[in-house]
């Protein structure tokens, strides 16, 4: 646990990226098994102990530490773990007991039911200094939030032992922790695990953004980017899985699509519903709004399976009848899966369709006035491109569309977590309800916590310290002095919210320290700006 | 208890010793002051009269250029004011010249800490626990995550970083007042005899320490040395210089912060602190609640920091105490 523990405090004070890499390469050369398998899970989120959440920490620490004086501590802190790693009281008795190795740590953990949680906790935390107690409980809970993702973690085991990252990334989802057979094939040179008839998720092909780059449509195909989930739907040995953007298998959510493939193939889309839930054309798709009303469920209803019928609109094939087409050019691959669709039940499944342009600026007016809410923006493919994991320079791009943009007042202030938690970062901000001159209110219509630079948060920060007029917990309500120009994607009609209308991805795109706040948006502007 | 303590009064700006007309640590120019220390959120300039140590007054003077009516008074030396009052100046174990003012009039005793703290430091005198009725303390580490861990340690974690790196150089950011002699006289007492480079905004501090009999080993300026001459060397900087483009004239430095919020990981993130290094020159949570134990005060004033918890503290135990809305009180001199 100690060595673990180094690793994560080393983790949290690195910035650089290849400092990182190092920093988790030599762990997992210097750690015998199974001790550097648990590592690896604990830094790509593999593992769960349900029976351990962020309140059962809560709980434990009420009986040793007033309350009042936790949620002070806990509000300064802004994390549950840390805090509680830092106030957790010593036990006189626990004075030698040796501190657990992180094998003994994860199987105790694992062994832990809520009724015990209260009881054994304690134990594992006592013998530990306060490093090892923020290591113990974020592996218990969850998430080590040390700046590392799943990739970069893989990444350093493909460096650790010099093998390809992609390869890795393709045997990580064949196996679970604590990995053995990995890091027997990484380490030791056995044999790689067979995956060939295994409905395994294999990475995506990720595009760059389009930004300043003019490509030339006779090198590039251009398609619409649609705005629901890009999904993987593998029936690989005789079974069907879903898996999202991040490889977790989402099955469960969508089982009408599991019943509707059982030709051996594994297939690129974006994962949608049917259109009119939420304006739409009919049988079409529906906004991402609809779509999200079915994202993060266990078990769906018949209801909802009936109201909102997924069906997946597919951009790309990468394994057809057992043949691995991945490295197969773009043409090629798009032919069988055209020639595929009759094999398809066209019920769950369409085809996204290529977008005819004679040239550049024609795709930029086709792109300028597509009205369809599904719409994302444009993909341009290189057409020899093959199937790779990630993002590669050049092969595939994307050109979303313009946001739009109102301009709103800056209402409710609170901390953020992480590396921000000393700092107000996350803004709700509302338009007026009317005539701001003849009484009109202000309603929020977003929260947003991006679009600033280091610099403009700082400033951001002293403008809500220096303008509070309330105070609820960790949030300060301002005295509405300041304009934000908030840009987003679409708004939609929302009853969360009292004024109705939700955003998505709202972010801040200027800051207009200049802007008299009467002069911001009306709740009409926005609402105008609802497009299904 | 005889009177109501009517006679002094906290506002915004200052505590207001009322028959005296003179005011401590105010935050806007006045007539007379008392100036508990040097550090900015405490001592200003501008005032018609200062009253302070002399080490604090000679701060002050660096600082702020100005040295009217600058009064010393030592350690232990009681001085009549007007109104009855009597003030005397008393070791806080801050930073150099760090004082307490204990006040007495008609009978009743205030004590304003100033800051403080309660570990040994070989820069100033050690805090002198004064039994009084009022008890006005700090608490800019009041919350009960604070502790700090012995200096020696994290003494020990910088020169291990420094020897596990002969190619590269520890770039250690801490405040020029106070915190910065104070690490070089702690690496001086850890056997630390090698040179110790400084960043150009230290350097007049370091040497009013020296005049005043503070011995912090040989100091070089960086911006008289190369490169190849700072390797496996300590530089120390302003905390602002940190992530600096000033540090790029070092050999790969590797970034250090002596602050009692390195206690806390996200801080120290925040700076992009590769070495947080716990030191700090205010009483820790336990150090506040055992000073006031032992003080043991009719009731407690808080003047700035995380008072809610301080309160809370007074609360669960069955002390009395308030706390008082100061402005411009900064947690900049941790
Ligand atoms: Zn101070
Ligand atoms: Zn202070």
């Amino acid at each position: 646990m100690q060595s673990f523990a180094a690793l994560i405090d080393a983790l949290v004070y690195t910035s650089s990226r290849n400092a990182k890499l190092q920093l988790i390469a030599d762990y997992l050369r210097e750690t015998p098994d199974p001790d550097r398998g648990w590592a690896m899970a604990a830094l790509t989120d593999g593992l769960d102990f349900p029976a351990v959440k962020s309140s059962t920490i809560r709980n434990l620490m009420k009986e040793r530490v007033d309350p009042v004086l936790w949620s002070l501590s806990r509000d300064f802190v802004g994390d549950t773990a840390e805090t509680a790693s830092l106030l957790w009281p010593d036990n006189p008795q626990a004075g030698d007991a040796p501190s657990p190795s992180l094998d003994e740590a994860v199987q105790r953990l694992s062994a832990i039911t809520r009724n015990s949680a209260m009881s054994e906790l304690p134990r594992l935390l006592d013998p530990l200094d306060a490093s090892g107690r923020y290591a113990l409980i974020k592996l218990a809970t969850g998430g080590m939030r040390v700046g590392v993702s799943a990739r970069l973690a893989k990444t350093a085991f493909a460096q650790a032992f010099d093998v390809p990252v992609d390869e890795v990334e393709e045997y990580w989802h064949a196996l679970t922790p604590p990995y053995a057979e990995l890091f027997a094939w990484a380490a030791d040179g056995a044999d790689p695990p067979d995956t060939a008839n295994m409905p395994l998720f294999r990475p995506f092909m990720l595009a760059h953004p389009l930004e300043e780059t003019v490509v030339d449509l006779a090198d590039y195909v251009a398609e619409w980017k649609w705005d629901g989930i890009r999904v993987q739907l593998a029936h690989v040995g005789g079974e069907t899985r879903a898996y999202s953007r991040s490889g977790d298998d989402i099955s469960a959510t969508f089982p009408e699509m599991i019943d509707a493939l059982d030709i051996p193939v594994v297939l690129d889309g974006e994962l949608l519903v049917r259109g009119d839930v939420q304006g739409g054309e009919a049988g079409g798709a529906a906004s991402f709004n609809a779509l999200q009303q079915r994202l993060g469920r266990k078990t769906v209803s018949k209801k909802m399976l009936a109201e909102a019928p997924a069906f997946v609109r597919l951009y790309d094939v990468l394994m057809l009848d057992g043949e691995d087409l991945r490295a197969l050019r773009w043409t090629e691959r798009r032919a069988q899966l055209e020639a595929l669709m009759a094999r398809l039940p066209d019920t769950h499944f369409d085809l996204s369709q290529v977008v005819e342009a004679d040239h550049f600026d024609h795709l930029a007016q086709i792109r300028e006035g597509a009205r369809d809410d599904a719409i994302e923006g444009l993909m341009l493919k290189r057409r020899d491109s093959p199937y790779v994991a990630g993002r590669k320079t050049g092969l595939w791009y994307k050109w979303k569309r313009d946001p739009l943009l109102v301009d709103c007042v800056l209402m409710y202030a609170q901390r953020g977590s992480g590396k921000r938690s000393s700092f107000y970062s996350d803004y709700t901000f509302g338009c007026w309800d009317g005539d701001p001159d003849k009484g009109a209110e202000l309603l929020p219509v977003g929260k947003a916590y991006s679009g600033f630079t280091d610099e403009e948060l700082k400033k951001l920060d002293r403008h809500v310290r220096q303008n509070t007029v309330n105070r609820f917990g960790p949030v300060r309500e301002t005295d509405k002095s300041l304009v934000f120009e908030v840009a987003f994607d679409s708004v939609h009609e929302s009853k969360r919210h009292k004024s109705g209308l939700a955003m998505r991805f709202p972010r801040i795109s200027r800051i207009r320290w200049d802007k008299p706040v009467h002069e911001a948006d009306r709740i009409d502007a926005l609402r105008a700006l609802i497009r299904d | 208890m005889s009177g109501d303590f009517s006679w002094i009064r906290p506002e915004p700006h200052g505590i207001h010793v009322v028959p005296a007309d003179v005011w401590i640590d105010p935050s806007k120019p006045v007539d007379r002051a008392l100036v508990t220390h040097g550090h900015a959120d405490h001592a200003r300039g501008g005032h018609g009269a200062t009253v302070a140590t002399p080490e604090t007054l000679a701060i002050m003077k660096l600082r702020y250029a100005t040295a009217e009516g600058a009064q010393p008074v030592e350690y232990g030396e009681t001085i009549r004011l007007a109104g009855g009052v009597d003030a005397t100046f008393i070791p806080a174990g801050h930073v150099l010249g760090s004082a307490q003012i204990l006040l007495e009039h008609a009978g009743e005793r205030v004590v304003i800490t100033g800051d403080y703290k309660r570990r040994p430091d070989p820069t100033c005198p050690p805090f002198e626990v004064t039994p009084c009725d009022i008890f006005i303390t700090e608490a800019t580490f009041g919350l009960p995550l604070f502790t700090h861990p012995p200096i020696g340690e994290e003494m020990a974690k910088l020169l291990k970083r420094l020897s596990d790196n002969p190619e590269r150089c520890v770039l250690v950011g801490a405040y020029a007042l106070g915190k910065a002699q104070r690490v070089i006289a702690e690496l001086r007492a850890a056997g630390h005899t090698d040179p110790i480079y400084l960043h150009g905004a230290m350097e007049k501090m370091c040497r009013l320490y020296e005049e005043f009999g503070v011995d912090l080993g040989e100091l070089r300026l960086v911006a008289d040395h190369t490169k190849e001459e700072m390797r496996g060397s300590i530089v120390v900087c302003p905390p602002s210089a940190l992530n600096d483009r000033w540090s790029r004239r070092l050999p790969e430095p590797i970034t250090a912060m002596a602050s009692g919020w390195m206690r806390v990981r996200q801080r120290a993130r925040q700076r992009n602190v590769e070495l947080p290094l716990v030191i700090s020159d205010h009483a820790d949570w336990d150090e506040l609640t055992r000073t006031v134990e032992e003080v043991d005060p009719h009731e407690t004033w808080i003047t700035h920091g995380r008072e809610e918890a301080l309160l809370r503290w007074h609360q669960l135990t069955q002390r009395r105490a308030r706390a008082l809305a100061m402005v411009g009180r900064e947690d900049e001199d941790d």
